[in-house]
């Protein structure tokens, strides 16, 4: 990995289904990811995805480019919703880019959208280069 | 209820430790659409973190529907392995209110059986409930 290098960006497809696959495994029994009614009631436009299965797919994405490099550091902002409607499905787009290597350690700028939009805030990964 | 400002500094009981298995990281792996392998997905100490705002929540009787992640950050000391047993404990490091809403800084240091740190989550909290 050289700074400035750019990775081929990695689409991940997101039902409802998914958001209780993810629920169970990460012990995550909010009811906003799951019931559009207590969503709403604590203003959200509808049932929303994990935050952390959003950065979870960011993190698949540099495992899948750096063909599982340790990961020292990973993190973001949850900026925008992913908001998965009930019966369809929503495209979450992961695209990354080397900004510095150094010590050993490169760090990898991410930019994760839906429908468009950038969802996570500032998300980056250091990992061992 | 606007969370009480007394909690910046306070740490709250370390979580019951809790045993890596290749079960429940395979699991956690494929529900991120990974194939299960030896690797710890670097997200997984967020069931670390998450036990540990529990902790918090049930301590500071919040209820979970009204907590929205703002921001996670986790820092590590080295790889989580099959086979660690962890314990997250928390502490409540900043305090404000914006618009109606608390916004919670909290720190979980996350140590292996022999009392090394492993990781250090930094999570943002923000708490829907501040409007009385």
């Amino acid at each position: 990995m050289i700074p400035g290098d750019v990775f081929e960006p990695i689409s991940y497809e997101l039902t409802r289904a998914d958001l209780v696959a993810y629920a169970e495994a990460a012990g995550d029994p909010n009811p906003i990811h799951q019931d559009e009614d207590v969503a709403r009631s604590v203003g959200l436009p509808g049932v929303i995805a994990h935050g952390m299965l959003t950065l979870g797919l960011a993190g698949r994405a540099v495992s899948t480019w750096t063909g599982g490099a340790e990961v020292v550091e990973v993190g973001c902002k949850f900026t925008n919703p992913v908001v998965v409607p009930a019966g369809g499905s929503v495209e979450v787009h992961v695209s990354g880019t080397v900004k510095k290597v150094e010590d050993g350690l490169a760090t990898i700028a991410l930019e994760v959208t839906c429908e468009g939009t950038k969802v996570l805030g500032m998300p980056k990964a250091v990992v061992r280069a | 209820m606007p969370v009480d400002q007394s909690l910046v500094g306070r740490e709250f009981a370390p979580t019951t430790p809790r045993a890596v298995t290749r079960e429940h990281v395979a699991a956690f792996a494929a529900a991120l659409g990974a194939a299960a392998g030896e690797d710890v997905p670097p997200t997984y100490p967020i069931v670390l973190a998450f036990d540990a705002m529990q902790t918090f929540l049930a301590a500071e009787q919040i209820d979970l529907f009204r907590i929205i992640h703002g921001e996670q950050r986790f820092t590590y000391e080295r790889p989580i392995r099959v086979g660690d047993s962890l314990t997250a404990t928390l502490s409540v490091a900043s305090l404000r209110q914006i618009g109606g809403a608390d916004i919670i800084g909290t720190t979980s240091a996350i140590h292996d059986a022999d009392g090394s740190l492993v990781c250090t989550a930094k999570a943002t909290l923000v708490h829907t409930g501040g409007q009385s």
